[in-house]
């Protein structure tokens, strides 16, 4: 197989070290009853960069990121987020750290008894923000996923794109430094699908958050590795080939409940492992 | 469709059954440490009270006539065979407000509002807004369970209260216009033969109750599995799980205080 090497190699982040990975895994284990979903999974997400993981379904992605978060306790292994050893981490302490990331749910996982504003604006009145810079940042980071008209709505009165969008909006309204995407596209059409994209593209190249994006459509990851979002036109464009190995993006694919493929979209592209040729053709 | 059945051992049920109860006492515990933590979601509270306190109202007030005059229709034959038919405000007094009262209503606001915990808790559950409520940096149990529990222990001191009264309106109805007792007499006897007792055990039961019939729907809200049919099931366990507790409870709580404070 020839699967590039993982960089555990590398030191693993210390607690507290500001120089330290975005995310780190060092031989997560978790099954659940008899069955082994993630098996001594090792990785690292540079600060700034976005990964996208791929599996097929059932293959542990969204527990991966669940356990990122904390929401869920793994086996055996250590978990680091922003310099912070999450595996020893109490929930109480957890509840300060994840106040620094985002995530958006597959299935977006709006609150459904509140309006979109409210929804949106979660955080900010836990944090008892005032109300009228609640009301201006609502707006602004609805403006940034275009939906400023659902401002009042309800979730259930909202497409499934839309309510998509919508969670991307509770995610970033708050600037996290790192964020979690759980298949952000699935089940879109193509024309929505794009507009998330370019929405995380956005928030890549724009204000430069680290990202875990887990995913079932390799073409949204071939084309945040291909393409950059312009601020001048404010939409994406399509990078010059000599130019796309600058892309912060990298893949991650799981097999098994173990990590078979790390690296970037040129390591990819000439793997010769026969499993990943076939996922990617 | 064969129907196939699994045998569980009896091992594997007595060890769910103490998981079970170790994880409702951490619920409570939790639910009440909260109140001493900040933050303190007053307005969750406020907003809980007013579904479950104003909300239960109309049942509270239909149960609480009723239980009072069929309470007296009831013992009326018997007392007027023994010509002592102007005891009945005394014995529909002590019925209601050491008895009645508390367990009618916690039946009440149970059926109602423990299932309906269970199911919103249940629902935010299996569509990942617990989950989403954590990553969002906020403690479900502040935030969801807490305001229940508060607002349910507060609301149901309060409608026992109004349900003691009109129980006590109810047994005068029947006791004047049925059996022709004289409104001064009913009311007096019904309010002499009351003592700081029956008054103490009549409001401290609908505290527990209240503080039961939180945590238990929380408890089974929070601990849905398996989509829209585990809610539906969390919903009947709930209702069911809370009014047999408060049964039980009831019966210790009047046991203890007969101990403490004597019988009558």
């Amino acid at each position: 197989m020839s699967a590039p090497t993982l960089p555990l190699d590398q030191p693993a982040p210390k607690p507290g070290e500001p120089s330290g990975f975005a995310i780190g895994f060092e031989n997560v284990c978790i099954a659940f009853d008899e069955k082994v979903v993630l098996d001594g999974v090792s990785f690292r997400l540079p600060h700034g960069e976005t990964k996208a993981l791929f599996g097929i379904a059932g293959s542990g992605k969204s527990i991966l990121l669940k356990l990122a978060m904390g929401l869920l306790r793994p086996d055996s292994g250590r978990i680091w987020m922003l310099g912070e050893e999450v595996t020893r981490m109490s929930e109480e302490e957890l509840f300060a750290l994840r106040r620094r990331v985002g995530i958006v749910f597959q299935e977006s996982a709006l609150f459904d008894s509140l309006k979109v504003w409210e929804n949106v604006a979660f955080r900010l009145v836990e944090e008892h923000v005032p109300d009228n810079e609640i009301e201006s940042r609502v707006r602004e980071v609805l403006r940034f996923v275009e939906l400023e008209r659902t401002y009042d709505m309800l979730p259930s009165e909202l497409s499934g794109g839309m309510r998509r969008r919508v969670a991307i909006a509770r995610a970033i309204i708050t600037q996290p430094e790192v964020l979690l995407y759980d298949s952000p596209t699935a089940g879109l059409d193509p024309v929505t699908s794009n507009t998330i994209v370019e929405l995380i593209m956005k928030q890549r190249d724009v204000y430069k958050t680290s990202a875990l994006m887990v995913t079932h459509r390799l073409q949204d990851a071939f084309t945040m590795a291909t393409h950059e979002f312009d601020r001048k036109s404010n939409q994406m464009a399509t990078i010059p080939k000599g130019q796309r190995c600058e892309v912060p993006l990298s893949f991650l694919i799981l097999r098994d409940g173990k990590v078979i493929f790390d690296g970037d979209a040129h390591e990819l592209a000439t793997s010769r492992d026969e499993y990943i040729r076939e996922y990617i053709s | 469709m064969a129907l196939e059945l699994e045998l569980v051992s009896p091992f594997d049920i007595a060890k769910d059954f103490v998981l079970s109860v170790q994880e409702y006492t951490l619920l409570s515990l939790q639910s009440l440490g909260n109140f001493f933590r900040r933050p303190l979601y007053m307005a969750d509270m406020l907003q809980q009270a007013d579904l479950i306190g104003f909300g239960s109202l109309p049942i509270v007030v239909l149960t609480g006539l009723s239980v009072g005059a069929l309470l007296a229709l009831n013992s009326a034959s018997t007392l007027q065979r023994f010509g002592g038919i102007t005891l009945i405000g005394q014995l529909v007094s002590i019925g209601m407000v050491t008895e009645l009262g508390p367990l009618i209503t916690g039946l009440m606001v149970a059926g109602r509002n423990a299932s309906g915990m269970a199911s919103e808790l249940g629902s935010m559950i299996v569509t990942e807004q617990i989950d989403a409520m954590r990553a969002l940096g906020t403690d479900p149990s502040k935030k969801l369970v807490t305001p229940r529990v508060g607002a349910t222990a507060f609301m149901l001191f309060f409608l026992t209260i109004i349900a003691d009264l009109l129980g006590l309106a109810g047994g005068w109805a029947v006791a004047h216009f049925l059996f022709g007792l004289d409104t001064n007499q009913y009311w007096t006897s019904a309010w002499q033969i009351l003592v700081f007792r029956d008054v103490f055990t009549g409001l401290i039961k609908p505290v527990l109750f209240g503080f039961i019939i939180a945590t238990i729907g929380c408890y089974y809200g929070m601990s849905t599995r398996g989509g829209t049919q585990g809610v539906g099931r969390s919903t009947t366990q709930a209702v069911v799980a809370s009014s047999v507790l408060i049964l039980v409870t009831d019966f210790f709580v009047t046991k203890l205080i007969f101990a403490v404070l004597g019988v009558r």
